[in-house]
């Protein structure tokens, strides 16, 4: 069965305003660069094609085997005006976790 | 004197949170301070909008029921309590605790109030360019509720060199509610950046209250939390050079490991080399996390430099009304009839012309919160449609309208549920911060 990003790692979801923040983090310190080669902002957005931000950052952190997923203008307006059930987004990192990885 | 360490806890995440985490830290913790963060963005709008209707309220509506039991436990333990649950009437929940104070008993209980923070009247009176968004503060015009700047943790810090047992905020920054008791406590200064920064790592993993020890994390088969009715909140024990272990009582549920700390420790941050401060501009790349027992995680290596120069500032403002409507669907064709339904309504809503700003409609359970496009008939689906209106009519014709697919939709809806609420915004600037400055007013009782 084709591995997913669940296999090798986990996520946390936040929001600050009209941007979502997902963070991805290795479960294994030895699998982070794979992480790495799997959550580029292309293949996040292609992953979440419901979501389109404006814009994708990504953050790495070495140090914690960790890459944070900034996603700007990507809640309806945020918490507070968001029509969205999910106002929050707090269900999008999850929802990363079927992402494909590429093959080793 | 400067003791050594200090052992801070959390005793709330959120508002609405679990009370008994709370009191069992406090009781058995050997804590000697506990906060409660207790304002999201908006509370203060909120609040603001309860004091307008009643001078006494605008304080957070739990905070006579945590104080109630969370005093008796606390006082004769000499645990110092920091929390901002002083919302939109910092002195008004300064005086109920003192009030509740006499009313146990404890003479001389000491609370103080933390103001400042409300800056509504300087942000009326200028120009303010919005920051999340195109615009200026007047756009909002007269719709704004409330304008509350971010302070740091002097304040806090202030009130504590004046012996208060309990510190009443209203907006601070959330980690100031741990820094203030920190850089009192410990003797740091607040020009040592270093010592701001991992002072901010420390409130930051903290003030989610539950969320480090395990909330917010299980996934069953995969990342397994024990026991999650009885979640412990965590504390710290913090060293003069800041390094901390983080901690939770023996026998409450949950765990503390280096996962559930990573999580957190990335929670809501954008840029991990810059998360802006009043206090600092805190640097999270470099934190080492370390499991250096069961339940036991230590935390050091944060980072800082020089806070920015301006402060942030929440404008809570009215912004129309979100009218709401749902209706459910199930068995063979379920999808294909919520669709129906949602096509219904469009067509309705031009028909009655409904004044709708904004039209979401979803499937629950196949799109509402998907983003994926995953598609697939679920068993059952619930139709989900919500406006955004400039008044309460329309707002309540979207709830009218889908009530009415019982009788004229569908093959088959059941289960209507519909809300109209009036909706407060948020929207945020900057200020100068030679504008701002913490005042404490102290209560006796």
């Amino acid at each position: 069965m084709a591995e997913i990003l669940r296999d090798i790692a986990h996520v946390r979801t936040g929001d600050k305003g009209d941007i979502s923040q997902i963070a991805v983090f290795a479960l294994r310190d030895a699998d982070y660069l794979r992480v790495l080669a799997a959550v580029t902002p292309e293949r996040v957005a292609a992953h979440l094609p419901g979501l389109r931000p404006r814009l994708i950052r990504r953050y790495e952190l070495p140090a914690l085997a960790a890459v944070n997923l900034v996603l700007e203008g990507a809640l309806q307006g945020g918490v507070t005006r968001s029509l969205s059930l999910d106002a929050h987004g707090k269900t999008l990192g999850a929802q990363l976790l079927d992402l494909p990885l590429l093959p080793e | 004197m400067t003791r050594s360490t200090l052992r801070i806890g959390a005793g709330a995440g959120f508002s609405g949170d679990r009370i008994e985490p709370a009191l069992d830290l406090i009781e058995h913790g050997d804590l000697d301070y506990l906060a409660f963060e207790c304002l999201a963005e908006r509370t203060i709008g909120l609040a603001q909008a309860a004091r307008a209707a009643d001078p006494q309220a605008g304080f957070d509506p739990l905070l006579e029921a945590r104080m109630r039991r969370a005093l008796p436990l606390a006082a004769p333990r000499g645990v110092r309590i920091v929390t901002n649950m002083g919302a939109a009437n910092t002195l008004g929940a300064a005086r109920k605790v003192t009030e509740i104070a006499r009313e146990l008993g404890l003479s001389g209980y000491r609370t103080a109030a933390v103001t400042g923070d409300d800056v509504l009247d300087l942000v009326l009176a200028g120009d303010y360019p919005l920051i999340d968004r195109p615009g200026t503060s007047r756009d909002l015009g007269d719709a704004i509720v409330s304008a509350n700047a971010y302070l740091g943790a002097q304040g806090i810090v202030m009130a504590l060199e004046q012996g208060a047992d309990t510190v009443i905020t209203g907006r601070v920054c959330d980690p100031a509610l741990f820094l203030g008791p920190l850089a009192h406590e410990l003797d740091w200064s607040f020009d040592d950046h270093a010592m701001m920064g991992q002072g901010t790592v420390i409130g930051h993993l903290l003030e989610c209250a539950g969320q480090v020890c395990g909330g917010y994390f299980a996934d069953p088969g995969v990342k397994d939390v024990p026991d999650l009715a009885r979640l412990g909140f965590p504390y710290a024990d913090v060293c003069r050079d800041g390094v901390a272990i983080l901690g939770k009582l023996a026998g409450s549920g949950g765990r503390i490991d280096t996962a559930t700390v990573k999580e957190q420790l990335l929670y809501e941050i954008l840029d991990p080399a810059a998360y802006l401060q009043a206090d600092v501009s805190a640097d999270f790349r470099d934190v080492r996390i370390e499991q250096v027992g069961p339940d036991r995680v230590r935390v050091s290596g944060g980072m800082g430099r020089a806070a920015p120069q301006k402060l942030k500032v929440s404008i809570a403002y009215h912004d129309g009304y979100v009218g709401e409507g749902q209706i459910s669907y199930a068995g063979p064709g379920a999808a294909a009839r919520g669709r129906l339904a949602i096509e219904i309504i469009r067509e309705r809503l031009k028909i009655i012309g409904a004044q709708v700003e904004e039209l979401r409609c979803d499937l629950i359970g196949m799109d509402a919160v998907d983003r994926r496009g995953a598609g697939g008939d679920p068993a059952d689906v619930r139709v989900r449609i919500a406006a955004r209106t400039s008044c309460a009519k329309s707002a309540t014709a979207i709830g009218a309208e889908v009530e009415a697919l019982y009788t004229n939709g569908p093959m088959g809806g059941g289960g209507v549920t519909r809300s109209v609420r009036q909706v407060l915004a948020v929207a945020s600037t900057l200020i100068a911060r030679e504008l701002v400055a913490p005042r404490v007013h102290l209560e006796i009782a």
